[in-house]
């Protein structure tokens, strides 16, 4: 079996536009919350949202690679970028040796949705020009990305809701374990509009707090009272220790485990029982104990029943050694299909800086969140390996545990 | 050939093609000097009837192999 390592990464997201941004933002705990008063005219119980500002990509792609990128396609790609400059894989090494790619998305709403309103209107399909199919299927990131970038490995997306990314690294580290492939593009990409969130802000599980934006997403808050939607992209490069020997590639990190479930229960409400098993079964791969994690970055979307059962879940296994916890969704808010890659990012940053970034507008714990040792502040720590759980919809449940390369 | 047809054709394949400006000449090939591929003309599609205002089928484009045939085609249907 192959080693796994993390040779690269680059990040998109609503509290910085690259690695360094984010560092800061994590550090000192900013948010990246505002409101889009344009969800007030489409009747939204929430205005809420993640913000953040479209790439402009006119002067980095071609005309006919550009308008196959849906929204959460344009992040992908600079993201993608930002990570195969930090592995030092450039486009010569792309064509000549092949690289796979796995990506996280379960949605890609505008483009559906205009050309739709474009067929009810002009009753001619051809109208809707030739970028809409590429941008309104599912993996619309995989394969533009795969044609931009000339891939040659493997190349689908993986959709499992708000776990999509999360399950997309834990897929590409069993390939390159098995010797399957050499080099994996990974990650999530997350669409922000508001057309995308309307059906999710019927369900009530958005917070309704608009009057302080930034102190709207409270993971194991008491007070919480719901998710903040986000988007953006996280990209990180899978790479089979060989591999990045070989090429001579700095190593940022070991993929030590992958732990999956699947609930057999309620399609939204999520349980204790699907978590606990998804996180014993990556321990197990990993090889480690619980007392073994140094930090875990929690799923905790500041649901009221779905932070209570992951504290529920984690005081279970990690009761006895009580590891550093937090939430970084409290300053991104939920990012969704990109979840899992983008706190797989945060949480390299943090093992990269030596310090815990805060779960922040954690005032007061209640009766379960109380058990965990969350961090409400920033904590300079060094961090030797981590954890990161992401839920989704349907019960699917992954776990990640990654650690320093030694 | 209207002029007019000319300066509006050439400006939609600078603009939204990004096609070089001296490379728009009547005899320059789509496909070949051009680099306009199969998916491009879905796109010309729209754009014919967006600002020449009449349906074309995709099937019309199939003699369509000069600039030139494009000016000329939309000539004879332009109204």
């Amino acid at each position: 079996m192959n080693r796994v390592v993390i040779t690269g990464m680059g990040i998109y997201s609503t509290i910085g536009k690259n690695l360094a941004e984010v560092r800061d933002s994590l550090y000192y705990g900013r948010s990246g919350i505002g409101i889009d008063p344009r969800r007030k005219e489409f009747g939204f119980r929430s205005c809420l949202t993640g913000v953040i500002e479209r790439p402009n990509l006119k002067n980095d792609l071609p005309r006919r690679m550009r308008i196959g990128l849906a929204e959460q396609g344009e992040y992908s790609y600079v993201a993608t970028m930002e990570a195969l400059k930090n592995a030092g894989i450039d486009m010569d090494f792309l064509e000549k040796n092949e690289v796979g790619i796995l990506y996280g998305n379960d949605s890609s709403s505008i483009p559906v949705i205009e050309s739709i309103d474009l067929i009810r209107e002009k009753r001619d399909t051809t109208l809707i020009g030739s970028g809409a199919i590429f941008q309104s299927m599912n993996s619309t990131i995989t394969m533009n990305l795969s044609v931009i970038l000339k891939l040659r490995g493997i190349n689908f997306t993986i959709s499992g809701a708000c776990a999509s990314s999360s399950h997309a690294i834990g897929m590409a580290y069993l390939l390159i374990k098995q010797g399957l492939q050499d080099i994996i593009i990974c990650g999530g990409g997350q669409e922000i509009n508001a057309e995308s969130m309307g059906s999710f802000d019927g369900l009530s599980a958005f917070s309704t707090r608009e009057d302080d934006p930034t102190k709207a997403s409270r993971p194991f808050d008491r007070d919480r009272d719901g998710l903040v939607p986000s988007g953006g992209a996280a990209t990180v490069i899978l790479e089979s220790y060989e591999s990045a020997m070989r090429r001579g590639a700095r190593i940022l990190a070991e993929v030590n485990g992958y732990g999956f479930s699947s609930n057999g229960d309620h399609i939204s409400v999520p349980n204790v029982d699907g978590p606990v098993r998804s996180l014993k079964r990556c321990l197990e791969d990993a090889g480690l104990k619980a007392c073994d994690i140094d930090y875990i970055n929690a799923h905790a979307t500041a649901t009221p029943i779905g932070d209570m059962n992951e504290a529920k879940a984690i005081d279970l296994i990690f009761g006895e050694c009580r590891p550093l916890v937090s939430s970084t969704k409290s300053m991104t808010g939920h990012e969704m299909w990109m979840g899992g890659a983008s706190e797989v990012i945060y949480s390299m940053i943090m093992m990269e800086n030596s310090f815990v970034a805060p779960n922040i507008n954690f005032e007061n714990p209640d009766e379960f969140t109380g058990k965990l040792n969350i961090a409400g502040k920033t904590i300079e720590k060094k961090i030797e390996v981590f954890l990161s759980n992401s839920f989704g919809f349907g019960g699917t449940n992954s776990t990640l545990i990654i650690s320093k390369f030694k | 050939m209207k002029p007019e047809i000319v300066a509006k054709v050439n400006e939609f394949l600078a603009e939204e093609f990004e096609i070089e400006a001296a490379l728009l000449t009547p005899e320059a090939r789509l496909v070949e000097d051009l680099g306009i591929e199969s998916l491009d003309f879905v796109d010309i599609v729209v754009i014919i009837e967006r600002d020449f205002g009449f349906k074309v089928k995709r099937e019309d484009m199939e003699g369509v192999h000069t600039l030139e045939d494009l000016y000329k085609y939309i000539e004879t249907r332009a109204v």
